[in-house]
């Protein structure tokens, strides 16, 4: 039976404040969840804390809402313990790139077969709009005493370096741009991370929505407004690293990423801007390990025969402990 | 499971084609004859040292696996400095008939391949004893030997001052035979000369590695000790290593030939021969691991610290096993270990794995477990089945990385901000730490919660022969998982993961079955997970939380709470209450203070949390005289006791100098309070190097 959007909703009351980019994802996510050829008692949301870790709460399918700064850990771990699940992770910019950013860049390493999508909205907005390390140098926003002292994050380039294999931007209010995103993210095979740009109308009072749709741009030919958003495929953009490629081809196109990453203000791209899927999935390393993980997961694994004795064969696992009297004989 | 029976029946007899066996027979014999002059057989303490990374690991192990392919039982204390080249590191091995659970403060022989370890242990080696030693180092001064600290230096130099004897390794001699300690030189050059000579090897430095296992072979040679064994021990070790079996056993030869030849009369300790049953010598970071197999873990994850990473290396190593039984074809079982970024992801990927049900732990000491604490208080509050493996060791901070404290308890007991349920249970010794580690999956599983195995590194990083355990004496117990081939709950009303029942504990769905979702949450949350703030719904669900800990008090049976020990005189005079590894030399200490007529009774706590306070009262309430034993400054144990209680422990024995406490120390210390216990309220052990 096809999912429907209604199949997703619970009965929690949403408390986001009206008009905040966090609504545009939910959508897009549960959008994508209807659309995509998974089993929704195999997807596993896991959120860290903050407005966007809410998430969770307001969607139909397994959730877990964890510590501040710590999603990925939970996350990845039930990913192996149990890889048949649909694992997709959600937090904020301040949960991942502030205090959880050790986790993001040692997911980058492991490129486990998972996405991770980003609420990028400047501030900690939970904790009512302290500067969020994606927040630019010297900016200010509403809640800030003094401008911004520290530089800013830059969660593509960042995520670049970490070794993520899928790598793409969009923008809560462009659903149908965000929700294809997520299909892509989730069936990439590796680790993908989509930095989701989310206007906070309460706290973030710059990059506000008005903002990204070039509200204050008009385009004296059409009187339109002029978006800062433009879609990388849009301008031929192609980000992918193949196994065919050369050394030098794959060099161009890091460095593209990187040129990409650092366009900001008027002209914002969205899009994918780097996916690999040559490197192996950490799933497939544990698998060289133990031919039998990918059947026989931890999760999956009988622990006990009926009458509760182990299945564990212990005389042959401590052979290497046991000693057996020598007898000198004749 | 089935553990082959060794032939234990046939005679111990010498091979005839075997001129080695042949003159041990000679030599048991003339120690027969002899035996007014031999004090002890199967009775002994052995030790050797070196620097760090020289091999003083693999020489004990060598020594201790030849003693149990013997049939002897042994126990091994293994002391050794933060770094990883150069300082001193010891290790003493205690060899007996029965079985042993503790170290003595004397040395009976000291097997030396370094000026450092001579210096150093030779105050140790009792009368009557001996050392083994390399000439070629009698002249070297104590205070040129840069890696003994200066106040060391200080005090050996003053000692041998005193008797008027020079600051050098001749003057450290000399003493040594005027206290009637039997002295084997051993040219270990000259034995490697020669071996190399023998195996065609030019290059001497690539043999220098044998000389730990020459100072083995003579230790054996002057106790009497047949060469088979040893060489059975380093067949084992080097099992895949041709070469280095080869040299070993010829240069073991010649250094069996050297000692012996300087025995002028059987040595006053012998080493026989006994028939045996198949044991296990292992540490407890191994026997832990054994058990976390055995008890079902499937995903361990941990960041590098000692003394917990060696159980993590262990079942990485062992990764891939055998089972029988289970629902795979093929039969093999395999266990994810993940080494990750720091503690706070160990602590968080195994809460993640354990909601897809599998039995997840990680494993840690004093300074990962400060990081893991917030992940704890997760744990706690969605009463996830999370085991955690923890390993004390000296604190605070970095502390004393590689040495011995219980000074963790009462942080343990208490670890993460507000109120929830925890299981936190210590073992005494190697075997019990195996039982123990399948049980606390167990409780884990039974009463949702986590639960942690308390540990501390004498027992992580101490050696012990004991009995193959039996894994079908602690059955697998899962609590109320719900069974995953259970489709959908059937009912109309939705799956709730934290429902209200009477016991506390709630049916437990994992991630991915169908029919049952839910939510977790570190808020307080509603039944079925969402976050819910009616002070209502927060008084029940506090108190669902907590009557956990008194369901597992009222289901865990009595024998898993606590231990009682008592020695065979009616009337105890004295009650000791303990946990953790000093178990072991309490229980060595009962039998000397016994055969003192001294009645004794010991009280190990396992279980802490949920506490077993009605026995323990009942324990200790009529005692004539009650001693807290335990390895902090505080009395950590004896401080629950009376929160618990309200008992008073007033007499305590304790230690915080980094080493574990010695059976010796035990009885002398015991004693004294008897004899006077309120002059004694506190007696701190300073014993170790
Ligand atoms: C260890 C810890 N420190 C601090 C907090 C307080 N806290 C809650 S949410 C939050 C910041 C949230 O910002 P972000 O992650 O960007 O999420 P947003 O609310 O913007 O969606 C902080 C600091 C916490 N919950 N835990
Ligand atoms: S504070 Fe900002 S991020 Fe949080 S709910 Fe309100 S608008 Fe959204
Ligand atoms: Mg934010």
């Amino acid at each position: 039976m096809a999912l429907k959007l209604t199949d997703l909703k619970t009965e929690v009351h949403n408390d986001w404040c009206p008009g905040c980019g966090d609504f545009g994802i939910e959508a897009s996510l549960k959008m994508a969840l209807t659309e995509m050829p998974v089993d929704i008692n195999k997807v596993a949301l896991f959120s860290g804390i903050g407005c966007s870790s809410k998430l969770v709460h307001f969607t139909n399918a397994f959730g877990i809402h964890t510590l501040h700064g710590r999603v990925l850990g939970y996350a990845q771990g039930a990913k192996l313990a149990n890889p048949d699940l649909e694992v997709i992770a959600v937090g904020g910019d301040g949960d991942g790139l502030g205090i959880g950013v050790g986790h993001f860049v040692h997911a980058g390493r492991r490129n486990i077969d998972m996405a991770y999508i980003i609420h990028d909205n400047g501030v900690y907005g939970l904790t009512k709009g302290q500067a969020s390390p994606t927040l630019q140098l010297g900016m200010q926003t509403k809640s800030l005493p003094e401008p911004n002292i520290n530089s800013n994050i830059n969660p593509i380039m960042l995520a670049l370096a970490s070794g993520f294999t899928f790598i793409a931007r969009s923008y809560a209010y462009n659903t149908r741009h965000l929700k294809e995103m997520i299909k892509k993210a989730v069936a990439h095979k590796g680790f993908a991370l989509i930095d989701a740009l989310q206007p906070c109308p309460t706290y973030n009072d710059i990059n506000t929505k008005e903002w990204y749709g070039g509200e204050d741009r008009i385009d004296p030919a059409t009187k339109r407004p002029m978006p800062r958003t433009y879609d990388l495929e849009s301008t031929g953009y192609n980000g992918r690293i193949t196994a065919d490629m050369s050394e030098d081809d794959v060099d161009k196109n890091l460095l593209q990423v990187i040129e990409k990453s650092r366009e900001w203000g008027d002209k914002i791209p969205i899009g994918v801007f780097y996916q690999n899927e040559t490197v192996p999935i950490y799933e497939e390393r544990i698998r060289e390990r133990s031919p039998n993980y990918l059947t026989e997961p931890p999760a999956k694994q009988q622990l006990a025969k009926n009458d509760g004795k182990s299945v564990v064969n212990l005389a042959n696992l401590s052979k290497g402990l046991l000693f057996e009297s020598l007898v000198l004989a004749q | 499971m089935k553990w082959t029976a060794v032939s234990v029946h046939v005679p111990i007899v010498p091979r005839t084609n075997d001129v080695a066996a042949q003159s041990a027979t000679t030599r048991l014999r003339e120690a027969k004859t002899m035996s007014r002059a031999i004090v002890k057989v199967n009775d002994l303490s052995w030790m050797t040292g070196g620097p760090q990374g020289s091999g003083v690991d693999s020489s004990a192990n060598i020594f201790a696996g030849a003693c149990v392919l013997g049939g002897l039982w042994t126990f091994g204390l293994r002391e050794y400095y933060s770094s990883i080249k150069g300082p001193h590191s010891y290790f003493e091995v205690r060899v007996n008939s029965d079985k042993i659970r503790s170290h003595v403060n004397n040395v009976d022989v000291l097997a030396t391949f370094d000026a450092e370890t001579l210096i150093r242990h030779a105050d140790e080696v009792a009368p009557g004893g001996g050392i083994l030693y390399d000439p070629t180092f009698s002249n070297i001064e104590i205070d040129k030997v840069d890696t003994i600290e200066t106040p060391v230096v200080l005090r050996i130099k003053a000692r041998l001052a005193k008797q008027g004897l020079p600051g050098t390794v001749t003057g450290i001699l000399d003493e040594s035979r005027k206290r009637g300690i039997n002295l084997f030189p051993i040219n270990y050059n000259d034995i490697i000369v020669k071996t190399a000579a023998q195996i065609g090897e030019h290059q001497l430095s690539k043999l220098s590695r044998i000389v730990n296992v020459l100072s083995v072979s003579a230790s054996f040679a002057i106790l009497g000790f047949d060469e088979t064994y040893l060489n059975q021990s380093i067949e084992r070790a080097f099992a895949s290593k041709k070469k280095v079996v080869d040299m070993n056993e010829i240069g073991a030869k010649l250094a069996y030939e050297v000692a012996r030849s300087q025995l002028k009369q059987p040595f006053p300790f012998q080493l026989h021969p006994i028939q045996n049953q198949p044991r296990l010598l292992l540490m407890g970071v191994e026997s832990i691991a054994l058990g976390k197999l055995v008890g079902g873990c499937r995903v361990q994850t941990y960041y590098p610290i000692t003394p917990a990473a060696d159980e993590s290396e262990f079942l990485e190593s062992h990764g891939n096993f055998d089972i029988s039984g289970g629902n795979n074809a093929s039969q093999k079982g395999s266990i994810l270990v993940t080494q990750t970024e720091d503690e706070i992801a160990a602590i968080t990927m195994a809460t993640g794995a354990a909601l897809t049900g599998a039995r997840a732990a990680t494993s840690t000491s004093g300074p990962g477990f400060s990081l893991m604490v917030e992940g704890l208080g997760w744990a706690g509050m969605n009463e996830v089945p999370l085991v955690i493996t923890h390993y004390q060791r000296g604190g605070p901070a970095t502390g004393q990385p590689t040495r011995h404290e219980q000074g963790d308890l009462k942080f343990i007991l208490s670890a993460a901000h507000g109120e929830f349920p925890r299981i936190v249970l210590c073992s005494g010794d190697m075997e019990e730490s195996f039982y123990d580690a399948i049980r606390i999956f167990n409780y884990a599983e039974r009463f949702q919660m986590p639960s942690i195995h308390l540990i501390d590194k004498g027992l992580a990083n101490n050696s012990m022969t004991i009995p193959p355990p039996n894994a079908d004496l602690v059955p697998i117990q899962r609590g109320k998982l719900i069974e995953a081939d259970h489709q959908g709950n059937g009912e109309a009303e939705p799956y709730r993961r934290f429902a209200f029942t009477q016991d506390g504990v709630s049916p437990r769905a994992v991630l991915g079955m169908p029919g049952y979702r839910f939510w977790n949450t570190g808020d307080e949350h509603d039944e079925m997970g969402h976050i819910e703030e009616d002070p209502d719904n927060r008084v029940k669900m506090m108190t669902k939380r907590m009557t956990k800990l008194e369901t597992a008090a009222r289901e865990i049976p009595e024998d898993e709470k606590f231990n009682f020990f008592r020695s065979s005189k009616k009337q105890a005079d004295v009650t000791i209450v303990s946990w953790g590894s000093t178990k072991g030399p309490i229980l060595d200490a009962m039998k000397l203070l016994e055969k003192d007529g001294i009645g004794v009774e010991f009280l190990q706590i396992r279980l802490v949390s949920p506490f077993p306070t009605g026995k323990v009262k009942q324990k200790l309430a009529g005692a004539k005289l009650v001693i807290g034993i335990e390895q902090n400054y505080s009395g950590q144990m004896a401080a629950v006791i009376a929160e618990k209680t309200m008992i008073d422990v007033k007499n305590k024995i304790v230690k915080f100098n980094g080493r574990p406490m010695s059976q010796d120390e035990i009885y002398q210390s015991v004693k004294q309070v008897i004899s006077n216990p309120a002059q004694n309220r506190r007696v701190v052990l300073t014993h170790g190097a």
